[in-house]
């Protein structure tokens, strides 16, 4: 009888898939989810069956840091000593060149540049400047490809983060861990194939907005599940208290048999998959408090990513499950940090922020490339916009703020089939224009899908009407940033 | 090989394998050649998907200066090569648009390899026949205006309303016939569902299945249309529509305070207000002469949209933002277009221009508003805006459930005694002006004449209500339909246009159109209409043919099993265990949610940084009063497919997902109730078969079959057992929930009975529309 299920559920995937034409290989993705079973290996075999990449990806799966509130690029990557040289002086028009402003500065009318607080270094063979408030980033220079002229359209950080998530400003559309769950499936089958953490760290924050982990369009099944750092690192999983797990085995047991029982009466197939449903669920009970206990880890794990990774909630220890996730198979890790919004207080908030994500972010690579998973996983680390190279306020020596800037900023990405120890990109000697290789967020999109086998234009979804893609109708992949 | 390999091609053999072996059917239809190939059915379909992109009607971006979407563009000679055209009617080796479909080279033959679309062989088959037959090509179905036809044939005995005749039809002619009628259990459950969002408790069950009068039904369904609760039913898929929420939506995300809107759309499909009144008052109430409060509350629908409270925005963009969400709103609510793709460029499939977009946009671009009226808990209730005091409240605004004497802001719409000039926004940039445009709408619909409708938004619903406009009493009919046969007509119930799907039974959504404007756009007429039908009245039990031929249920052969949305799963459980408040309306209410969500999202501003759970009756209150808090909605809502309420939505998922069993299994209002239903029957006489029949009829809503009384009461009898090896386990379930029950006994029966009815929570049917 359970073939005749799986059966039917088949000509209703089968259906899907086709109904949704140009979107094969997210057809074939869903199908499998909706059928844990369907395709598994063996008995024995832990992994869910795989979408259908377009080509021989480079990643397979992606861990986002996502430094939420945008971290000023002149503190961390993009070093311009000219601006301590200028300091207090205003920023030439010739420079701004109509760049549209935020309502917070649009009133000031002087913008005097400054300069940065803090030092920077030359790190590895690359060479690459990094400010002295991440050393540990800056160690590891070698196996990072850092991008020092991304630029976005967004001037605010709701639409810049949406954009930077989804692609879009507006619009309710999926983000990218949602694409990535609809294109290639989970890796594996006890566990979400898109995971969400959220921290905050100690400076000025802005919030986060579930739209950023939205399926949008798509299927509920692709929405980013948020972990947690409370007793429940998934809504609803454990069972209260007075339920143990032999009785959680017998009530479902029983419920089997009697929609079993349904099923003679009424010959839906869905009870068949709703059965499937509530055993996936039991199956995540068990596996994801395991790996979400992290006071298991060993000393040199502790070490590495320092003792705050034991702080439930804390960056540290958010950066070390995503590992942990991230190696038992899931597709897309996304990690919200909040606090990087310095419109004043930078120097003091900055080095706050810094201190807290340095240190981890860096053992995240380390610890990946020991266990060589780093060819295989892409790591993202970066925020949604970068921060003017003038003083939002009143500026001191040692105090200052920036406001907003769109035009040009810095992430890095390392392993998953980047160029390690690369510096991509040149902005001004201001900072504040990109003058070679620019990287637009939809360039950006399309790179990393690519990395994970997948051809920005033909991963679309039908809605009403319109096919759409994680890079709307632009995008192009950058070779340059490619090992 | 990498691993992604390894197992893709398979997957997609086995996947193609199992479609062709088991679904021949479905196949045979796909690929048959009709004798008369007709535009709108069969042509249209492709030439919209594959070539519109480029050869439609974007004039922009139009391709060798083509266009392939109306017959003088295809039938014209090409500019360069007089002796060339795209289509010669009557013979496809003459036409070019036919002869680059069939070219083996890749660099001539359309559409072109960097498209990544194709066109299939029979598709190709198709076109050639068309092209053979003349290449007719006909107006969009959609823009034609409805007209009735008569009712064919159909087994009389079987029909019941017009609407059976059609259905009927259409499955003699695919070789279906209809089920038999479903069960007087299944069709109460279903019914109330439907009408109520609520089951049947078990005195509604005895009555009816008591009521053997020829009549039985149409009581129940007329009792049921008059209940309050019909209207919170009715409301609910309008409040997804209209992208209703508590709190403003970006960033910050402060509280709002627009239940009283909300509370009159449930007043509104309670009062039975014609769909006429309820959509005029709804886009244009404020311009009436002396318009009431009630008017100006009903406008509140075009203020729902999101309202940023960011710091340092600037203002135009955000203004201009809420002038687009209302203007998609609009299209897609009333008129099931997609006009925000005209918003940057003319739209590539439908006939709608980039000036008509702004057109439409200017009857929306008149508010006095701003885009940052202030920053979090600014204001709950941003200008225009209207307060509502307990005096309103006592003598018209009745309807609204104020619980104090403070008065309450909403926001209401304006418009500004000078008029805001409206320009196109060159690639939709909001600072990028083009031409000055005028009030207007795409005249491929319906022309729009300002003097006779009047050049505000009061002509627009003039306009929408024209009886020569093609859309508006369809694109209702359909979305009614959907919301009780779980599938639209249209099944793309937000998309009418070229790129829609076709309507299944194309003359039935004509009839009931003309139907409903016939009799005064009369919403509970045409609820009953539907609810009344033979088609409606079929079990839903799926046989193997239907399963094979018919697997989706097209064609209606019987009636669609559906999972209840996630409001309703709620209001199922709280009304069987008898814990439901049934208040209406009132301000939102935060019940139990996961610790910490609130928290840990916060930009740390805002009255609603924290979340502070309501308690007492306030927890009880049916799934629409949750509190929606945009940026966070919500869990147990979002899981079962609720809508984030970001932006108008249409149509919902139906999804199936482990999370939705960790809901069911774990989250404390089905074990709460569980308790409540347990501790209550423990205080009952009676034996333990007759709790345990009566808590299954209560949450299934039918008798259980012998062998599910044993499964029940085998767990049952474990479940004691292990009570009463560890009598504490008794004591930590009895304290689930806030609910006290006075004398309640915690005893290892009552534990057993409180995990037998969860069990019984968790079962299929316990959340499905039968």
């Amino acid at each position: 009888m359970e073939n005749e299920f799986l059966k039917n559920r088949l000509n209703i995937t089968r259906r899907h898939f086709f109904g949704q034409a140009a979107a094969g290989i997210g057809g074939l993705a869903l199908g499998s989810l909706l059928v844990p079973d369907l395709f598994k290996g063996g008995e024995s075999s832990q992994a869910m069956p795989l979408g259908l990449a377009h080509f021989a990806p480079k990643a397979k799966r992606v861990i986002y840091l996502c430094q939420n509130g945008a971290p000023s690029q002149y503190e961390s990557f993009d070093h311009k000593p000219l601006l301590n040289k200028m300091a207090g002086t205003d920023l030439p028009e010739s420079i701004r060149g109509g760049q549209r402003l935020t309502g917070m500065t649009a009133s000031q009318d002087k913008f005097p540049l400054v300069g940065s607080f803090y030092g920077f270094k030359q790190y590895g063979k690359s060479g690459a400047f990094v400010s002295d408030l991440f050393p540990h980033i800056g160690s590891i220079a070698d196996d990072l490809c850092i991008i020092r002229t991304m630029n976005t359209d967004a001037i605010n950080h709701d639409p810049a983060l949406t954009f930077l998530q989804t692609g879009a400003q507006v619009g309710n559309r999926p983000s990218m861990g949602a694409w990535m769950s609809y294109g290639l499936g989970s890796e594996n089958k006890n566990l979400p194939a898109f995971c969400v953490l959220l921290s905050r760290g100690r400076g000025n924050g802005q919030g986060v907005y579930s739209k950023l982990w939205t399926n949008g369009f798509l299927d509920s099944t692709h929405q980013g599940v948020v972990f947690s750092s409370s007793e429940d690192p998934i809504l609803y999983l454990n069972d209260v208290e007075g339920i143990d797990k032999a009785g959680r085995r017998r009530m479902l047991d029983q419920l089997a048999e009697l929609n079993h029982e349904g099923f003679q009466e009424n010959k839906d197939p869905e009870v068949e998959a709703k059965v499937q449903q509530y055993e996936m669920a039991y199956r995540m009970q068990t596996a994801v408090p395991e790996l979400t206990d992290l006071s298991k880890e060993p000393d040199y794990i502790v070490k590495m990513y320092g003792p705050e990774c034991l702080v439930p909630g804390t960056y540290a220890a958010n950066v070390l499950l995503a590992r942990k996730l991230s190696e038992s198979g899931v597709r897309f890790v996304q990690i919200y940090h909040q606090g990087w919004d310095s419109h004043g207080n930078l120097p003091k908030e900055m080095a706050m922020q810094a201190q807290d994500v340095d240190r981890s972010s860096a053992a995240l690579i380390t610890d990946l490339k020991q266990r060589g998973l780093l060819d295989e996983t892409l790591v993202i680390w970066g925020g949604e916009f970068g921060r003017t190279n003038y003083c939002q306020g009143q500026y001191t020596l040692d105090n200052y703020g920036r406001d907003h800037h769109p035009r040009a900023y810095s992430i890095f990405m390392a392993g998953g089939g980047v160029k390690p120890g690369t510096v991509y990109g040149e902005t001004d000697e201001f900072g504040y224009n990109v003058i070679k290789d620019p990287v637009h967020i939809h360039d950006f999109h399309a790179t990393v899908q690519h990395l994970m086998g997948i051809n920005h234009e033909q991963l679309t979804y039908k809605h009403l009407g319109r096919r759409y893609r994680l890079t709307d109708v632009a995008g192009n992949v950058l070779p340059g940033l490619i090992a | 090989m990498p691993k992604l390999f390894r197992y893709g091609l398979p997957i997609v053999l086995l996947i193609l394998g199992a479609y062709y072996y088991f679904s021949p059917s479905e196949n045979a239809i796909d690929n048959s050649i009709p004798e008369v190939v007709d535009y709108n059915y069969h042509i249209r379909p492709i030439l919209s998907d594959r070539c519109f992109k480029c050869h439609g009607p974007d004039a922009n971006k139009r391709k060798a200066n083509l266009r392939l979407d109306t017959p003088e563009g295809a039938y014209a000679a090409f500019k360069d090569n007089k002796a060339m055209h795209a289509i010669v009617a009557g013979n496809p080796n003459a036409s070019d648009a036919y002869l680059r479909l069939i070219t083996k080279d890749t660099s001539q033959r359309m559409p072109p390899m960097n498209s990544h679309l194709t066109v299939s062989v029979h598709e190709i088959e198709l076109i050639e026949k068309w092209i053979k037959q003349g290449a007719v090509y006909k107006p969009h179905w959609a823009f034609i205006k409805p007209v009735q036809s008569t009712l064919p044939e159909a087994d009389k005995d079987w029909a019941r309303s017009p609407i059976d005749y059609f259905v009927y039809a259409k499955m003699e002619e695919k070789g279906l016939s209809p089920s038999e009628e479903a069960t007087k259990e299944q069709l109460l459950k279903r019914v109330s569902l439907d009408l109520t969002g609520l089951p049947p408790g078990l005195d509604m069950q005895d009555r009816f299945l008591q009521d053997n009068s020829e009549k039985a039904y149409e009581k129940m369904v007329d009792e049921l249309l008059a209940s309050k609760h019909y209207g919170e039913k009715m409301a609910t898929p309008w409040l997804d529509l209209a992208r209703y929420a508590d709190s403003h939506g970006y960033q910050d995300d402060g509280l709002r305070t627009m239940w009283p809107w909300r509370d009159w759309v449930i007043h509104a499909f309670n009062s039975n207000y014609s769909y006429a009144k309820f959509l005029t008052w709804q886009l244009a109430g404020d311009l009436f002469p002396k318009p009431t409060k009630e008017m100006l509350l009903a406008t509140g629908f075009n203020r729902n949209h999101k309202i940023t409270q960011e710091g340092g925005v600037i203002d135009e963009e955000y203004r201009v933002e809420y002038v687009n969400d209302r203007t998609n709103t609009f299209s897609k609510s009333f008129l099931a277009l997609t006009f925000e793709c005209a918003r940057c460029h003319d739209h590539k499939y439908d006939p709608i221009s980039q000036k008509d977009y702004y057109s439409t946009f200017a009857f929306f671009n008149q508010v006095p508003e701003k885009g940052l009226f202030g920053t979090i808990d600014a204001s709950f209730a941003d200008p225009p805006n209207m307060s509502i005091s307990t005096k309103d409240v006592k003598a018209i605004l009745k309807f609204i459930n104020k619980k104090d004497t403070s008065s309450v802001d909403v926001m209401i719409m304006a418009d500004s005694t000078h008029r805001r000039p409206t320009y196109v926004l060159s690639r939709g940039n909001y600072d990028m002006h083009g031409a000055e445009v005028t009030m207007g709408l795409p005249k491929s619909i319906l022309p729009f004449d300002g003097k006779k409708y009047g050049q505000n938004r009061l002509g627009l619903a003039r306009w929408l209500l024209d009886k020569n406009n093609p859309l508006t009493a369809r694109v209702f009919v359909n979305r009614i339909w959907a919301q009780i046969f779980g599938r639209g007509i249209v099944k793309t119930v937000g998309d009418f246009g070229m790129q829609g799907e076709l309507p299944t039974h194309p003359e039935l959504l004509d009839w009931l159109a003309v139907d409903f404007q016939k009799n005064g756009w009369n919403i509970k007429r045409l609820v009953k209409q539907l609810v009344m039908s033979a088609t409606y009245r079929q079990s839903s039990t799926l046989t193997k043919n239907a399963l094979k031929t018919d697997p989706e249920n097209i064609y209606l052969s019987r009636m669609s099993r559906i999972r209840i949305p996630a409001e309703q799963i709620r209001d199922q459980v709280l009304a069987s265990s008898g814990l439901l408040n049934r208040e209406i309306g009132g301000p939102s209410v935060k019940t139990y949610q996961p610790k910490g969500l609130w928290e840990v999202a916060t930009s740390g501003r805002g009255s609603l940084m924290n979340y502070i759970q309501d308690h007492n009756q306030d927890l009880y209150r049916r799934g629409m009063y949750v509190f929606i808090k945009r940026t966070v909605p919500p869990p147990s809502m979002l899981i079962f497919d609720a809508s984030n309420r970001d932006q108008c939505e249409v149509q919902r998922g139906r999804t199936n997902t482990p999370l939705q069993a960790l809901v069911m299994m774990n989250d404390p209002h089905v074990l709460e109730s569980a308790r409540i239903m347990a501790s209550k029957l423990s205080q009952e006489q009676g034996n333990l078969e007759n709790k345990i029949k009566q808590s299954f009829r209560k949450i299934i809503c039918r008798n259980p079959s012998k062998k599910e009384m044993d499964l029940l009461t085998i767990y049952y009898q474990q479940e004691e057992e292990s009570f009463k090896k560890s009598p504490q386990k008794v004591q930590k379930l009895m304290k689930i929930g806030e609910y006290k029950l006075e004398k309640a006994r915690n005893t290892s029966a009552t534990a057993a009975l409180m995990l037998t009815i969860q069990l019984i929570y968790n079962m299929e049917e316990a959340i499905m529309r039968v």
